[in-house]
C-alpha cells in the first residue's frame, strides 16, 4: 500500500482546540484533582492543574494538639497506608524526645510498615488495572487487603485509619491470632501476586497502553523532587530505608528494584517487585520476632514513662505511675525545645515531618513533606503530547492520594 | 424477596403502584460514588468481593449524575469542593436520594477547620447519614439498606409535593 | 571522588569561605547543619551548593514557611531542606522576611519542585516569591483574603452557627 502525503499550506485549515475538564469528580481520578486539558483532537497540548479540593488544614490543626493526638491526623495523610504515616510520626517524636525503642518493637514496626506498603502498592496496581479496563485483578488483590485489615484490627482495633502504635512502641502486644493471620498472609499472598502478574505483565493490551507512556528521565525526576517508586522507576535507587535506616531496617536483607525509563509500565513493575521484597522483609522480621523468648517476648514498648502511658494497674496502685499518667494526659510533660526533620520511606516516597517545638505540649509548627504533592507537579510534563487515555493511566500509575496531596 | 402487600388470585396480583415501583427501584439503585478521601477506600472495600455491594442491586456504579439515583457522598467535602458537589446534585434527575457516608460528610468530622464544610447538609438535602471514621463496610451497607427502605416506601407524589419543594427551596434549589 | 566523607564542618568551612559573615546562626540540631542567610542571598547560596563539585546539594527535599511573630530579623521564615544524594548529607537553611514586605526570590529556576511548595507557602503565610511563574493560591479557595497559618488567625471557621463554643472549651467564659 502506498503512502500519499498531502502538503497543505500554512494556515489553510483553521484549527480549534478543545477544552476538556477532567474535573474533580471523575471515575478515573482517584481522589479529587482537577485538570483542565487543552486538546487537539485526542492529543493533549497543555493542562492546568487545580488541587486543594480536600484541603483539611492538617498543619494548622497540629498546632492545637499534643503530640500523641497528632497520630490520628497522620493516619489521614496517605490513607491507603496509614501505619507508615503513624510510625513515621512516632519516630519523629522519639527523635525529638530522645526515646530509644527496643529491638522487638523495631521489628514489629517493620512488619506493620511493610504490610502497609504491600497494601498501598496493591491498591495502586489494582487500580491501574481498573483504569485500563481490567477489573478482576483488583478484586483478587482486595481480598488480601481484607486479610491485612484483620491483622491491623488485632493490633489496634481499626481497619483503615489505624492510629497504630504509640510514642515508644505499641499499645498492646501482638496476639497469637495476629501472628496466625500474618502467617496465612505470607503463605497465600505471593501466589495471588503471581496470578495478578500473569494477568498483566505480558498482556499485550496492557503493555501497549502502559509502555512508553508517561515516562520521565532521571534528571527531570530529581529536579521535580520525585521520591519513592516513581523515582526508582526512572532509574535512581534512592530509598530512605537504605540511605538513612530507621527502626532497625539495617538488620534486613532486601533489594531495591529500579526501572529504566520511568514510564507507567516500569512503575507497575517496580511496585510489583517492591511488594515481593516487602514480603521478604516481613518474613525475616517475623523470624526475628519469633527468636525473642521468655520475658523478652513480652516487650512491646520502650521504657519511657514520661511519654508512654503506664499500665492501668500501676496507675491505681503506684504514685509515680499516677503522676506520669496525669502529666501525659493533661499535656504537662516536658517536651524539649528544638527542631527536627525526620523522614521515612512512605509508599509514595520520602514522607518527611518537620517539627518545631517550643517546649509546649503542641508543636509550634509541624510541616509534612508530602511526596504526592511534590511529584504531581510533573504531571503536565508527563502527559504533554500524549493521548487523553494515556493521561488517565499516567495519573493512576503515579499513585496520587488526594489526602496526602492536600493535607 | 417479599412481594408487596396486595390481593392475589388465579393469574393476577393487585397492589399499589407505588409499592411495585418502589420494589423495582430499591433493588436496582444505580449509585454515584462521590468519593473524596479515606472513606472512599472503605467504599472500595464494600464494592470488592468480601462485602459485595452488588448483592443489593447496585452492581452498576454510574459516574454520570444524569444516570444515577443515589448520590453517595463519601469523604470530606472542603469548601472548595462545595460548589462542585452542588452542581453534581443539581444535575441528577428526580427521584434522587443522597447518602452521606462518614463523619466528615455528615458533620465535618474531626476537621473543625476553616477549610472544611461542616456537613454536606449545609448545601444539599440528605436522606441517610452513615457515621464512622471511616465507617465499616457493614455500616455502609446498613446505610444503603436504609436508603432501600426509603426508596421502597416512597410515595409517587412526593417529588411534586409542596413540602418537598419547600425543602429544596430552603437550599436555594429550584 | 572525595577521599574523606563530607562532614558538616567541611560544608560550613566552604560556605563561610564563600559568603563570610552573611551566614549566621549556625546550629546542628540532631546532626543536621542549619544556618540563616539573608533573604537576598538565598538563590546565590542554593546555586553555590548546587554547583560546587564537592558539595553537590542537588535535591530540594522541602520548602516551607514558619511564622515567628516578633522575630528580630523578621517574622516570616522560609526554610529550605536540601539533600546531597550521592554523599547522603542533609542541610537546612532559613531566610527571614517581614510581614510588612514579605518578598523572597523564587527557587523555581533551579528546582522545578519549588513551584508548588512556594505556592503553598504563599497560600499559608503570604510570602510573595518574586519571579514565580504562577503565584496564586494552591490549596485554599482563590477568594480567601487572609493567610490562615499565621498565628493570629484561628483554626475554626468563624462563620459556623451550629457549634456551641462553650462545649468545646473555647467559649467566652473560658478564654477571651
Amino acid at each position: 500500500m502506498q503512502k500519499h502525503s498531502i502538503k497543505l499550506e500554512e494556515g489553510s485549515i483553521e484549527k480549534q482546540t478543545t477544552t476538556l475538564n477532567l474535573g474533580p469528580t471523575h471515575p478515573a481520578t482517584h481522589g479529587v484533582m482537577q485538570n483542565v486539558l487543552q486538546l487537539d483532537g485526542e492529543r493533549i497540548l497543555s493542562t492546568e492543574q487545580t488541587i486543594g479540593y480536600i484541603h483539611r488544614a492538617f498543619e494548622k490543626i497540629a498546632e492545637r494538639r499534643p503530640l500523641y493526638q497528632i497520630t490520628t491526623l497522620t493516619d489521614r495523610l496517605n490513607y491507603c497506608s496509614s501505619p507508615i504515616n503513624n510510625m513515621g510520626w512516632h519516630l519523629t517524636c522519639e527523635k525529638l524526645l530522645g526515646v530509644k525503642t527496643p529491638k522487638r518493637v523495631d521489628y514489629l514496626r517493620v512488619i506493620i510498615m511493610e504490610l502497609a506498603r504491600v497494601t498501598d502498592h496493591l491498591i495502586c496496581n489494582g487500580v491501574v488495572g481498573v483504569d485500563s479496563g481490567a477489573f478482576s485483578g483488583f478484586l483478587y488483590l482486595m481480598q488480601y487487603r481484607e486479610l491485612v485489615y484483620e491483622i491491623y484490627e488485632e493490633v489496634c482495633g481499626s481497619r483503615l485509619t489505624t492510629n497504630i502504635g504509640r510514642i515508644g512502641g505499641f499499645e498492646r502486644n501482638f496476639t497469637n491470632t495476629a501472628f496466625e493471620k500474618l502467617e496465612k498472609f505470607l503463605a497465600e499472598y505471593p501466589d495471588v501476586l503471581t496470578e495478578f502478574e500473569k494477568l498483566f505483565n505480558r498482556n499485550r493490551i496492557f503493555m501497549e497502553r502502559a509502555m512508553g507512556v508517561g515516562g520521565i528521565s532521571a534528571e527531570r525526576a530529581l529536579n521535580y523532587g520525585f521520591t519513592g517508586p516513581n523515582l526508582r522507576a526512572a532509574g535512581v535507587d534512592y530509598d530512605v530505608r537504605v540511605h538513612a535506616p530507621y527502626s532497625s531496617y539495617e538488620d534486613f536483607e532486601f533489594t531495591v528494584p529500579v526501572g529504566s525509563t520511568g514510564d507507567n509500565y516500569d512503575r507497575f513493575l517496580v511496585r510489583n517487585e517492591e511488594m515481593r521484597q516487602s514480603i521478604e522483609i516481613i518474613r525475616q522480621a517475623y523470624q526475628k520476632v519469633q527468636d525473642f523468648k521468655g520475658a523478652e517476648a513480652d516487650v512491646f514498648h520502650a521504657d519511657a514513662p514520661e511519654y508512654y502511658l503506664p499500665e492501668k494497674a500501676d496507675v491505681y496502685t503506684k504514685m509515680e505511675a499516677l503522676i506520669y499518667h496525669f502529666k501525659i494526659v493533661m499535656g504537662e510533660t516536658d517536651i524539649p525545645v528544638g527542631e527536627v526533620y525526620n523522614s521515612v520511606e512512605g509508599a509514595n516516597g520520602e514522607l518527611g515531618f518537620y517539627l518545631i517545638s517550643d517546649g509546649g505540649r503542641s508543636p509550634y509548627r509541624l510541616h509534612f513533606r508530602r511526596p504526592c504533592f511534590i511529584y504531581y507537579q510533573a504531571y503536565e510534563e508527563l502527559i504533554k503530547g500524549g493521548m487523553l487515555s494515556d493521561a488517565v493511566i499516567t495519573m493512576s500509575s503515579l499513585n496520587l492520594i488526594a489526602g496526602e496531596m492536600d493535607a | 424477596m417479599d412481594a408487596p402487600d396486595g390481593y392475589a388470585g388465579e393469574g393476577f396480583f393487585t397492589s399499589k403502584l407505588s409499592d411495585v415501583v418502589g420494589l423495582a427501584r430499591k433493588n436496582s439503585i444505580w449509585p454515584m460514588p462521590f468519593a473524596t478521601s479515606c472513606c472512599g477506600i472503605e467504599f472500595m472495600a464494600t464494592m470488592a468481593s468480601h462485602y459485595d455491594l452488588a448483592r443489593f442491586g447496585a452492581e452498576r456504579l454510574g459516574f454520570s449524575p444524569r444516570q444515577c439515583d443515589l448520590l453517595m457522598v463519601i469523604g470530606t467535602i472542603a469548601k472548595k469542593m462545595g460548589p462542585v458537589l452542588k452542581q453534581v446534585y443539581l444535575q441528577m434527575a428526580e427521584p434522587r436520594w443522597v447518602l452521606s457516608v462518614g463523619a466528615c460528610a455528615s458533620s465535618g468530622g474531626i476537621f473543625d477547620t476553616y477549610s472544611v464544610l461542616q456537613g454536606i447538609d449545609q448545601i444539599i438535602p440528605v436522606d441517610v447519614y452513615v457515621p464512622g471514621c471511616p465507617p465499616r463496610p457493614e455500616a455502609i451497607l446498613d446505610g444503603f439498606m436504609k436508603i432501600q427502605e426509603l426508596v421502597g416506601k416512597e410515595s409517587i407524589r412526593r417529588r411534586h409535593s409542596e413540602k418537598y419543594q419547600a425543602l429544596l427551596a430552603s437550599y436555594g434549589i429550584q | 571522588m572525595d577521599s574523606m566523607a563530607l562532614t558538616n564542618d567541611i560544608i560550613k568551612e566552604k560556605l563561610i569561605a564563600k559568603f563570610g559573615e552573611l551566614l549566621t546562626d549556625w546550629e546542628e540540631p540532631f546532626g543536621l547543619l542549619t544556618f540563616t542567610a539573608p533573604k537576598d542571598e538565598n538563590l546565590k547560596v542554593m546555586q553555590f551548593l548546587y554547583d560546587d563539585p564537592e558539595l553537590r546539594f542537588q535535591f530540594l527535599t522541602d520548602l516551607c514557611g514558619v511564622h515567628y511573630p516578633g522575630g528580630k530579623t523578621g517574622d516570616l521564615a522560609v526554610v529550605y531542606h536540601l539533600h546531597n544524594l550521592k554523599d547522603n548529607v542533609r542541610l537546612r537553611f532559613k531566610v527571614f522576611t517581614t510581614t510588612a514586605n514579605p518578598e523572597v526570590y523564587t527557587a523555581t529556576s533551579l528546582y522545578s519542585s519549588a513551584n508548588w511548595m512556594e505556592r503553598e507557602t504563599f497560600d499559608f503565610f503570604g510570602i510573595n516569591f518574586v519571579g514565580h511563574p504562577n503565584m496564586k493560591r494552591i490549596l485554599n479557595v482563590e477568594e480567601m483574603d487572609y493567610f490562615p497559618l499565621r498565628k493570629e488567625f484561628p483554626l475554626e471557621d468563624q462563620s459556623r452557627t451550629d457549634k456551641d463554643d462553650e462545649m468545646f472549651g473555647r467559649g467566652r467564659l473560658l478564654n477571651s
